[in-house]
């Protein structure tokens, strides 16, 4: 804990650029997937009570597709690529070419979380390749799990390596958004959770101490 | 309406009839709910992780692990009143959502938390009534004080009372 209270506003600078680059570079990926035009804003780094983190996700109840994945390598931490389940449904329906509901038969329900899992694993795989590239560390994703249930529940799992020594985690978070049809983009939100002990890694890489 | 409660992530709450406690999104975490129904008083701890004896920090936050958590709730319902004789506890929670191949002890904090909250109630003579562990699926709780119900949602497994 003592070591995440001693960052400053400059590493909370150099963390945001990780969300800038990785979710740009997940953004181009899902354009050219899609053939649609995605926009992301502008990242943010935060230091955030695991009191508090359900209420980024839209509360502990909220219902979520989430894709989570743990990275390893010179770095360890998790990453989520988190939607809605409307949205999540919209993503599914354009990448299988047909209409798609989780509320449909099991066969159909599998084939769109597949679509899904491998939407999430090539935007993940983009994030975490772009952030390679910048840094020189070597980053590796597990295979992405995905699934759809209560975001407080989904994101504990995000955290689950810190709340060993801490309460709060830091959160670079990115949203990027397809708006393809300005009146009903879809949105989805990167999360990237460094372990606290992979900081100091991190910010060798990216030249600040 | 009877006001509710909130329990947070990693926090302990303690109430008297007719108040109700809630909390949500429960994944790997356990709610553990103690009430002693004659002298009605209740509380319900929100655990992260199975023992307080494993932690990486100077001051560990006593509401995070099952032993310090369950320690402190029977501790403040002593103080409101209840007897220790007739706490009684009913359990949610535990869950397993994701399972990696290979995975660390840690992805499989579900089941252990669930294991260290039955040790301690079984040490301090805490009888279980009645459970709702495991599975895949988070959940939402809330224990109705009067009617010492605990009422589980789930996104996939619709609710029930136990």
């Amino acid at each position: 804990m003592s070591f995440l209270q001693t960052l400053q506003s400059h590493h909370f600078d150099i963390l945001k650029e990780i969300g800038n680059i990785g979710a740009a570079h997940a953004a181009t990926s899902l354009s050219k997937l899609m053939n649609t035009k995605v926009e992301m804003n502008v990242p943010n780094a935060s230091l955030v009570d695991f009191q508090d983190l359900p209420n980024i996700v839209g509360g502990a109840d909220a219902e979520v597709a989430a894709v989570f994945f743990r990275f390893t390598g010179d770095s360890l931490g998790s990453m989520f690529f988190l939607t809605t389940v409307t949205d999540a449904e919209k993503f599914a329906s354009k990448l299988i070419g047909q209409s798609f509901s989780f509320r449909a038969d099991d066969e159909q329900v599998q084939m769109g979380i597949s679509a899904l899992s491998e939407l999430g694993n090539i935007l993940v795989g983009s994030y975490l390749s772009a952030l390679s590239d910048f840094t020189g560390l070597n980053l590796q994703p597990t295979v992405p799990q995905m699934v759809v249930d209560m975001a407080g529940a989904v994101v504990h799992y995000g955290v689950l390596t810190i709340s060993e020594v801490a309460d709060a985690a830091i959160l670079i978070e990115t949203n990027i958004i397809e708006v393809d049809h300005r009146t009903n983009p879809i949105n989805g939100q990167f999360f990237f959770i460094p372990d606290p002990e992979s900081f100091p890694t991190l910010f060798e890489a990216l030249g600040v101490s | 309406m009877n006001e509710v409660v909130k329990v947070g992530m990693a926090d302990v709450q303690t109430i008297v009839a007719p108040l109700k406690l809630r909390t949500s999104g429960l994944g790997s975490c356990v709610g553990i709910v103690l009430y002693d129904s004659l002298k009605k008083v209740a509380g319900m701890a929100h655990i992260m992780l199975p023992d307080s004896k494993q932690a990486r920090q100077m001051v560990p936050n006593r509401a995070k692990y099952a032993d310090t958590a369950i320690d402190d709730l029977v501790e403040t319902m002593l103080n409101m009143g209840a007897s220790r004789q007739f706490i009684k506890a009913k359990l949610a929670g535990g869950a397993q959502m994701f399972s990696f191949a290979g995975s660390s002890n840690l992805m499989r904090i579900g089941p252990r938390n669930t294991e260290a909250v039955k040790e301690k109630l079984k040490e301090l003579h805490i009888p279980i009534v009645s459970e709702d562990i495991g599975g895949k699926s988070g959940r939402t709780i809330e224990f109705d004080s009067v009617t010492q119900l605990l009422h589980i949602r789930t996104v996939h497994e619709g609710t029930k009372d136990i």
